[in-house]
């Protein structure tokens, strides 16, 4: 009987949306452009592949896009990323030291399905959205920063300073933690986040890892990926290809 | 008797002497674009942080961006039309009334309290 209330209803949300469409496009496209009310499901899990072949050497257009699409200061204060700047995102340069071999590649919150930053929490503020998005709930967040000694992608900052000017979609506030939240103002408006826009050579490719259609999820089917310490089963939602 | 009378009227004038003094003291508020937005005024004055609160754990556990009753929003409407914030003038929208009830907001340590347009036009 539920089910078929559910599908009645996706019936009506679809006639209504052909309806919009029909009756005035530019109104639609407004919409779209706006979070929704309802609550994010675990049906969708927001991922990343990293094509590491794509990434070049130098090149810094996702950190600048991430600093300035939330707000860090990014060293811009100091001139130097100053030792108590957020870094959300950073780029890393490998070597092996052998062959000669050298890779570059962003490093950021990997958004693991069991994330350790939230067994440690004593507040519940470091949490997993139903989405696969790993977050820290400010409101609750004493600044213990626990979650940073237990992440093994360092991927963590603590705001040491005062903060003023932020981006109202996206609040900052000293004596918390924070990481890349995958840009989830920019994911709940249908957007991408904003390295993957950024990247010049398109080497972030963003997507949902649970819908098998999904250009990610035929990425991974197909080609060989790998998750950085995959030995610990966190099950990191960014994945790497070429690593 | 008239000893009471007296007394009754005195006390009157400071009552009414009282009510006007109040009136002085309210604050009066830069409410930017003003009248009623998303429920009527007494009931928000009475009950704006229950819908903030509720609002804030909904949008960031859930991701339920309901846009009429969030933080943004208020601002949108109510940030002054000279300076666009809420705060930082004894007359602005929330700190004007917060000051009057000695009630401290820390909503803005973290959260920004300009319209988005102005912040975006300000980078």
């Amino acid at each position: 009987m539920s089910d078929i209330n559910v599908q009645r209803r996706q019936f009506l949300k679809t006639s209504a949306g052909l309806a919009a469409v029909a009756i005035a496009p530019g109104m639609l496209l407004f919409e779209v452009a706006h979070g929704k009310p309802e609550a994010v499901s675990n049906k969708v899990r927001w991922g990343m592949l990293i094509n590491t072949a794509n990434c070049v050497d130098g090149c810094n257009d996702c950190v600048t896009a991430c600093n300035k699409e939330n707000g860090l200061a990014g060293g811009l204060n100091s001139g130097g990323l100053s030792p108590t700047d957020s870094q959300w995102i950073r780029k890393i340069e490998l070597k092996d030291m052998r062959g000669g071999r050298t890779l570059s590649l962003p490093m950021m919150c990997q958004h693991c399905e069991h994330p350790p930053c939230v067994d440690v929490c004593p507040t519940g503020a470091s949490f997993k959205r139903a989405d696969g998005i790993v977050l820290v709930d400010k409101h609750r967040c004493i600044g213990c920063r626990y979650c940073m000694m237990a992440c093994p992608y360092k991927a963590r900052s603590f705001v040491h300073e005062p903060l003023h000017d932020q981006n109202p979609d996206v609040p900052r506030g000293k004596g918390t933690v924070e990481s890349c939240t995958m840009c989830v103002h920019r994911i709940d408006r249908g957007q991408q986040p904003a390295c993957a826009e950024a990247c010049p050579n398109k080497a972030i490719l963003f997507g949902n890892l649970n819908d098998p259609d999904s250009e990610i999820a035929i990425k991974i089917r197909t080609v060989a990926s790998t998750q950085v310490r995959a030995d610990l089963g966190l099950n990191t939602g960014i994945r790497y290809q070429g690593l | 008797m008239s000893r009471l009378i007296a007394l009754l009227a005195m006390l009157f004038c400071l009552s009414a002497f009282a009510g006007a003094a109040e009136s002085l003291l309210v604050p009066k508020l830069d409410i930017g674009k003003g009248g009623q937005c998303v429920e009527d005024t007494q009931w928000m004055r009475k009950n704006h942080m229950h819908l903030l609160i509720q609002q804030r754990d909904e949008t960031v556990h859930k991701g339920m961006r309901d846009e009429k009753h969030s933080l943004k929003n208020c601002i949108e409407c109510h940030a002054s039309l000279r300076d666009n914030s809420v705060i930082g003038r004894d007359d602005s929208f929330c700190q004007g009334c917060h000051r009057y009830e000695a009630v401290k907001i820390d909503c803005f340590e973290c959260h920004s309290s300009k319209r988005k347009s102005a912040w975006a036009q300000s980078k």
